[in-house]
Parts: C-alpha cells; sequence; structure tokens
C-alpha cells in the first residue's frame, strides 16, 4: 500500500532557509570565498575531486561551501554535478615518470637518482597546535634552492632493471568504467583500482590498516612516493592527433613487497599501486596496500579469509556515496512498512501471550 | 605507433597545449582584437576521463574525470580553430580557439611572439618556481664517520 502524504512543504522551504542562514553563520565575520577555500583547504579540496571524482578544484571548494564542510556532503554534489557533463573522451594514461616533483620520497633506497625531496609535507613536524595561525601574520615565504635538473625515475624501474621485481606488461586494452557499466564480480585489477581510488579515504586506510595489522598481510614498503603535476593528453577526433588539453596534480604510491613465490610465480618482489587525484598521501598510501591484498589469486596466494582480500566486501562497500544514501535513506518516513512491523509484533505478542495463559 | 606528425601539426599540438595549460586571464589579457569569425561549436563544457596505468606503466584504469570546455569557430579568412581547455570557462576555450585560427594565418608569427611565448614564459616560469621550492627540501644525506672505523 502506498499512501502519499502531503503537508510538509512549508516545513521544508523553512527548513532550506534556516539551513542558508546556518551555513553563512555570524554575519559579523566576512563570508568565506570559494577561493578562499580553494588556496586554504586546499588538502580537503583534493579529497572532494579525488572521492567525487572530478577533477576541478573551483567546484569542489564551492561543494565544501555548500556542504558547510562536510566532506561526503561535498563528495555527493560533485558526483551529481559530473553525470550533467557530456563525455568529450578518455585521456591517453598520464606519465607518472615524466612528473616534476613537488615531493619524492623512497622508503627502500636512500640514494635514488633525482634525489629525496620532502616537498610541502606534515612529516616532522610536531603536532602542536601553532596559536601563530590565529593571528593574521606576514604571508610566509618559502626558502628556495637551485633546481639540478636531473630526471626522476622511478624507483621501482631500479628493481625492475635487475629481474627482482615481478614483470609488468602496459597493454593498451580501453579500461572498464564503473561509471558506465554496473561494477560486477570478478573484477579486474583496472576496475578494482577506480573504485579505490574514489573510495573514501576512511574506509580504504582502515582496509589498508587491517592488512598491516594481520589480516592479509602483504609485508609492504613503500618504493616511492610521489606528488606533482602532470599533463594531460588527449587524442582529438577533430585533429586525429593527441594534444594536451591540461594538468593534473597526483600523488602516486608504489609498494614493493616481499613475495615467497607460489605455485605459479617465482620468488620476487610484487607490487601495490595507489594513483589518487591532488596531494592525498595517506589515500594513495592505503590504496596501493588494498591493491597489493586484493591481488592475492593472481598471484597464487593463499586467500587467508581477511577482509581485504575480499574483493566484493572492498569494492562495495568503499563508496560513501552509494554508502551514505543507503544508510541514510532509513531516516526518511518508512510509515507503511513501520505500520506493517507494528501489526507483526502486535499479532505475535498476542499468540505467544496466548499460549503461555493457556498453558498456565 | 601512430605515424610522426608533420611539422605543422606538431605546431598545432604544442599550440594547443600551451593555451590549454594557460591561466584563462592571463591570454585572455594577451589577446589581439578578435577577427570575424562563425562558431562551428559554441563553448561547451564537459568531461573527460583519465587514465592512469597500474604500477606507473602496466594496464589502462580509469582515474576519475576532469572538466574541460572545449570550442571550434572559423575565421571569415577559412582558417579553422579548435580548443579543449581544463576547466569551465568558456571565454578561455573561446579565446583558445581564436589563437589557434590566428595562428595559421600569415601573421601567425605575430601571434607566436604576442600571445604563445608569454603564456610559455609564464607557465615556464611557475614550474620554475615550484622546482626551486621543491629543491630547497631535497635532503642531502651525509654519513658521520665513527673514530674506531678508522
Amino acid at each position: 500500500m502506498y499512501v502519499a502524504v502531503k503537508g510538509g512543504e512549508r516545513a521544508i522551504e523553512a527548513a532550506h532557509e534556516w539551513l542558508a542562514e546556518e551555513r553563512r553563520g555570524d554575519t559579523a565575520l566576512p563570508e568565506l570565498s570559494v577561493a578562499q577555500i580553494r588556496e586554504q583547504m586546499a588538502l580537503a579540496v583534493n579529497r572532494v575531486m579525488a572521492e567525487g571524482s572530478l577533477y576541478d578544484p573551483d567546484l569542489a571548494a564551492l561543494a565544501i561551501k555548500q556542504a558547510r564542510g562536510d566532506l561526503i556532503e561535498a563528495v555527493f554534489l560533485i558526483r551529481a554535478y559530473r553525470t550533467t557533463l557530456p563525455r568529450f573522451g578518455g585521456s591517453e594514461p598520464v606519465d607518472t615518470g615524466a612528473m616534476l616533483p613537488d615531493r619524492r620520497i623512497s622508503a627502500t633506497f636512500k640514494d635514488v637518482p633525482g634525489g629525496q625531496i620532502l616537498g610541502p609535507t606534515f612529516d616532522y613536524t610536531h603536532r602542536l597546535l601553532d596559536f601563530k595561525l590565529m593571528a593574521e601574520g606576514e604571508a610566509p615565504v618559502a626558502r628556495r634552492a637551485e633546481p639540478r635538473g636531473e630526471p626522476c625515475p622511478h624507483v621501482l624501474a631500479l628493481l625492475d632493471r635487475d629481474g627482482l621485481m615481478e614483470p609488468q606488461t602496459p597493454g593498451e586494452a580501453v579500461p572498464p568504467d564503473l561509471t558506465r557499466e554496473p561494477l560486477e564480480m570478478p573484477a579486474g585489477r583496472p576496475l578494482r583500482l577506480q573504485a579505490l581510488t574514489r573510495g573514501d579515504e576512511g574506509f580504504v586506510l582502515s582496509m589498508a590498516y587491517s592488512t598491516q595489522r594481520g589480516y592479509g598481510r602483504t609485508h609492504a614498503f613503500v618504493g616511492e612516493l610521489r606528488i606533482g603535476r602532470v599533463p594531460v593528453e588527449m587524442e582529438i577526433p577533430e585533429l586525429g592527433f593527441a594534444v594536451e588539453i591540461g594538468a593534473v596534480e597526483l600523488t602516486e604510491c608504489e609498494t614493493v613487497n616481499q613475495f615467497t613465490g607460489s605455485k605459479s610465480e617465482p620468488p620476487q618482489f610484487t607490487r601495490g599501486y595507489g594513483l589518487v587525484f591532488g596531494q592525498s598521501e595517506r589515500k594513495a598510501i592505503s590504496m596501493s596496500l588494498v591493491d597489493r591484498a586484493l591481488r592475492w589469486e593472481e598471484l597464487g596466494e593463499e586467500n587467508s579469509g581477511a577482509p581485504a582480500q575480499d574483493a566484493e566486501f572492498v569494492l562495495y562497500h568503499c563508496d560513501n556515496i552509494q554508502a551514505t544514501g543507503f544508510l541514510e535513506h532509513i531516516k526518511l518516513p518508512h510509515y507503511v512498512d513501520f505500520q506493517s512491523e507494528l501489526e507483526l509484533i502486535r499479532r505475535l505478542r498476542a499468540e505467544a501471550l496466548g499460549q503461555r495463559e493457556a498453558a498456565q | 605507433m601512430t605515424e610522426p606528425l608533420s611539422p605543422d601539426q606538431a605546431a598545432r599540438r604544442d599550440r594547443m597545449g600551451i593555451l590549454a595549460r594557460a591561466e584563462a586571464a592571463a591570454l585572455a589579457a594577451l589577446m589581439p582584437p578578435a577577427p570575424a569569425h562563425r562558431m562551428l561549436r559554441a563553448p561547451e563544457v564537459g568531461a573527460v576521463m583519465v587514465r592512469g596505468r597500474a604500477g606507473a606503466t602496466g594496464a589502462p584504469f580509469n582515474l576519475g574525470e576532469m572538466s574541460v570546455t572545449r570550442c571550434s569557430l572559423r575565421l571569415e579568412t577559412g582558417e579553422v580553430g579548435h580548443s579543449y581547455v581544463q576547466g569551465r570557462d568558456k571565454d578561455h576555450a573561446r579565446n583558445a580557439a581564436l589563437i589557434d585560427a590566428l595562428a595559421q594565418r600569415p601573421e601567425g608569427a605575430e601571434i607566436e611572439r604576442i600571445v604563445l611565448r608569454p603564456l610559455a614564459e609564464a607557465e615556464a616560469a611557475r614550474a620554475q618556481a615550484r622546482a626551486e621550492k621543491a629543491a630547497a627540501t631535497r635532503v642531502e644525506f651525509f654519513t658521520l664517520v665513527r673514530g674506531e672505523d678508522q
């Protein structure tokens, strides 16, 4: 039975008006501009772009403002917006090896060609609140040094050269796209990587952490972590050749994982991979650990039954928009559903009480 | 592999790349007066799916989309200009298509000098500034030599 109930319109309108007023906050204070959010809340903007799966810093900043800082709500707004855009095509795969890195570190080799570049990192800060930021001060200026102009090859390519790394073939197949076709199991690695890169940072982090604590352990080392801008190239149909259509900032993490060999593979180092929009280091490392854990089958490893090895569990639960959509819908009116529940419980109780009385 | 580009095609690829990566306001400030033209495709906002490779060099996968605006137009003199520029700025896309068309005219060298070169230089300066800040955070390891090892 479906019962239409009216009468909420005025209440909803008033609720939205109040929401707008609360969003603005104390009008004695200046209003936050979208450009301020884009420039000064850049890591929140990056997260909304990564999980919203649309690289557009201005829109992500607008979404954060509209969502009053609720990042999942902001991701929701971006996801909704991107469905309205026509798809012009797909880019050539980006060449992260050609990145001029803002940051590039390796936890496996001290001396790497191109060097260890710390970049604008929170690492080595003391995590003490800086009360100076409560006052307006002069704009800080970073120091500079002469760049050496050395190439910055991927660190794992060094191991690759020695034959110690699992081999990898480029492949040119057009990858499956979970925004066009529903995600179905079994999911190959390209589909898993797409799901993980737009997955919820907290969820992917916790899955990665679970592997470190022993639930599907993968013995990961961060072979390399790099952050920087790379150009995006796409073949232009009108011209028949590829041109650069812009540039995106990316964080890339490659893990080196100890591997003692299996029935099908010799002992060698194996790979986990993370690539995320923006400066999103925690997410990229998490993604690479979960990617590696999910590869157990293709590497002939044992399934220990760990959650991070269960592709269906990980991929069907990592999307925070699907999750929040289903979770939050239970607060909406379920009057009729609940009415039937109520009737059922009353009947069961009446039966149970009737039987007890009869037994006495 | 696809066949190598002709010099004209290579120049166009470079030019369209500079125009796409340029800041919209910087391009607008350098625009010459717009010649008479007709829109073939008015500026249109859309998305391009950005791809990466598993393990940086393996099979391609879909990373996520980026917003892109494209435009095509024809000058009264016949040259067709195309643009695909990052973001949602329709003026940026129209200006880029106009420059792409103007660069094919006899005065192309002038366009190169007054528009494209300054944009390329501004881009190089931005990259250099970041590279200098990155270089300052490069770790210079040194090893302490202990007395008993000597």
